[in-house]
């Protein structure tokens, strides 16, 4: 009919493209935002995974090694700490840095006890041990990818926007804090 | 660093500063230029396709014969269509049966985590890294060197490996050749290869039955009717159309082969790229390749169809061919020593 229906309805047609458009970016950012938070429990769940294993190797090494208390009790004691540890993120990483460090002094020993190295069960809980500790590297690696998306998703126009409307935060990286781990310990058992 | 030749060193470098050729190019722009030129070519393909669909139809019509303007135009049209249809029929079908085609080919058996918890670990590690679902994992028996990834989408892969490969190889040298396996199922390389060799295959038939039928009808007396029962003058754009199509079903096939062989090469270099990003050490990948140039014998279980999906061409004379310098268009894989080289140069 008259021009002002079709002004208006034409700005329907925009607004409700422009409402779809602004849905898409919400999703698009939503689901990076979940994929990161996965990520963030995959490590959770490899860290827990190596506690497990943890007993049943200070056990086999007791049956081969039992005067060597410092080396184990340096352990368990380790372990709990990583269990036990609080300070956050920081807190978490230097703790389980600290069991990473234990551990490898306790392989270490292996090499003076032939018989231990020989036996099956450690052999199996050496390459566990070691497969665990790649899993928890390559868990931190993807979260820290996943995160990074994220923020870039956020970050970008427009959908900053949109992000800023929802309040979607920055996440933090799975960093170490200390120089010193930085250097990526060589896991090397 | 080198590699620890004992049970386990894999290195983790949160944020090493890794480029790639030309410098500060980064992983995402590679995965991003790869998708775009993939795009383009499989664009490109399916116009041939559809171009060679249209052709027999025009070239059929024009030689049994005849017809005029409208006619020609409905049955180009119709050709275009017809082609269009059977690709998509053909290529869900490769889709959806391919990848167990494949394994059962390669004389493959899964096996489980107690049947070889390394191999098992190193799967289970790299998924861990890229964030995808673990791929089956299956072995052949086979003192070659070589290894292979299938799956339409990361949620139905399978990685599988010879007994040859494993036993040769380090902790680090099979993450890398995993990493590159299970890059190629991440970018769904898999996919685009079936569909592209359905295409290829489709064109190829095509261009074929074509011929045939062309030959036949020639020899039988069929033909060229008269094709004056429309209008006079329709007959020279006939021949010209004819002339058209003929070319096209003699080019076609081979720019097929062409398009579909540089886009395997394109994807064998990212699949590199994509190990190095979920390993971080590039070295192990380079190690792993160093020992699949030094192997001698060819693949038992490999066969043309599937070549282009095993981390280096299993096939006799290219096995002969690897020291090569040439490059020919007919590769599915880039030379070794290229590969190596770029892998290098990501070690700065």
């Amino acid at each position: 009919m008259g021009p002002t229906l079709i002004v208006l309805i034409v700005l329907g047609v925009l607004a409700v493209l422009i409402i779809f458009w602004m849905i898409g970016m919400y999703n698009g950012i939503k689901r990076k935002q979940i994929g990161a938070d996965q990520a963030w429990s995959d490590i959770d769940v490899q860290l827990k995974r190596r506690y497990n294993l943890i007993p049943n190797l200070v056990e086999t090494v007791k049956g081969y090694a039992s005067h060597e208390r410092e080396t184990l009790e340096g352990v368990i004691k380790a372990r709990q700490q990583a269990i036990d540890a609080s300070g956050g993120v920081a807190g978490q990483a230097q703790a389980e840095n600290f069991l990473s460090g234990a551990l490898r002094q306790l392989f270490a020993l292996s090499e003076s006890y032939p018989d231990l190295k020989a036996n099956q069960n450690f052999g199996q809980l050496q390459e566990e041990l070691a497969s665990t500790e790649n899993k928890i590297g390559f868990a931190r690696q993807h979260y820290n990818r996943s995160a990074a998306q994220y923020n870039e998703a956020i970050a970008l126009f427009p959908a900053n926007m949109v992000a800023g409307m929802f309040n979607f935060k920055d996440m933090d990286y799975f960093e170490l804090e200390d120089t010193a781990q930085r250097e990526a310990p060589k896991v090397e058992f | 660093m080198t590699p620890n030749t004992g049970t386990s060193s894999v290195i983790h470098r949160e944020r090493e500063p890794v480029r790639a050729l030309p410098h500060n190019v980064t992983f995402n722009d590679l995965i991003r230029s790869n998708k775009r030129k993939s795009v383009l070519l499989m664009i490109g393909m399916s116009l041939l396709l559809v171009a060679v669909g249209a052709a027999v139809a025009a070239g059929l019509t024009v030689w049994g014969g005849g017809a005029d303007g409208a006619g020609l135009m409905i049955s180009v049209a119709v050709g275009a269509v017809v082609a269009a249809v059977v690709a998509v029929i053909a290529s869900t079908w490769s889709l959806y049966g391919g990848s167990s085609a494949v394994l059962r080919i390669a004389d493959a058996r899964e096996i489980e985590k107690k049947d070889d918890p390394q191999l098992f670990n190193v799967v289970e590690e790299l998924s861990i890294a890229a964030g995808t679902p673990m791929p089956k994992v299956y072995v052949m028996d086979d003192p070659g060197l070589n290894a292979f990834a299938t799956g339409r989408d990361p949620e139905h892969g399978a990685v599988a490996i010879t007994t040859g490969l494993r036993m040769a190889l380090s902790r680090d040298e099979l993450a890398g050749v995993m990493a590159h396996e299970i890059s190629h199922i991440r970018n769904y390389d898999i996919r685009f290869a079936m569909l592209m060799a359905t295409m290829v295959g489709m064109i190829v038939l095509a261009s074929d039955a074509f011929w045939r039928i062309m030959f036949y009808g020639s020899i039988t007396g069929h033909g060229r009717r008269s094709s004056r029962g429309g209008k006079d003058g329709g007959g020279a754009a006939q021949i010209i159309i004819l002339v058209i199509a003929l070319l096209l079903m003699i080019i076609a096939p081979t720019l097929a082969m062409i398009i579909r062989f540089a886009v395997s090469r394109q994807r064998e270099f990212l699949a590199d790229a994509g190990a190095v990003e979920l390993t971080r050490y590039p070295q192990g990948l380079i190690g792993a390749l160093e020992k699949l140039g030094g192997c001698k014998h060819p693949l038992q279980g490999g066969n043309r169809a599937t070549a282009h999906m095993y981390i280096v061409n299993p096939l006799k004379n290219a096995v002969k061919r690897q020291g090569h310098e040439r490059s020919s268009t007919f590769r599915t894989h880039p030379p070794l020593h290229d590969r190596i080289d770029r892998l290098r140069a990501l070690i700065e």
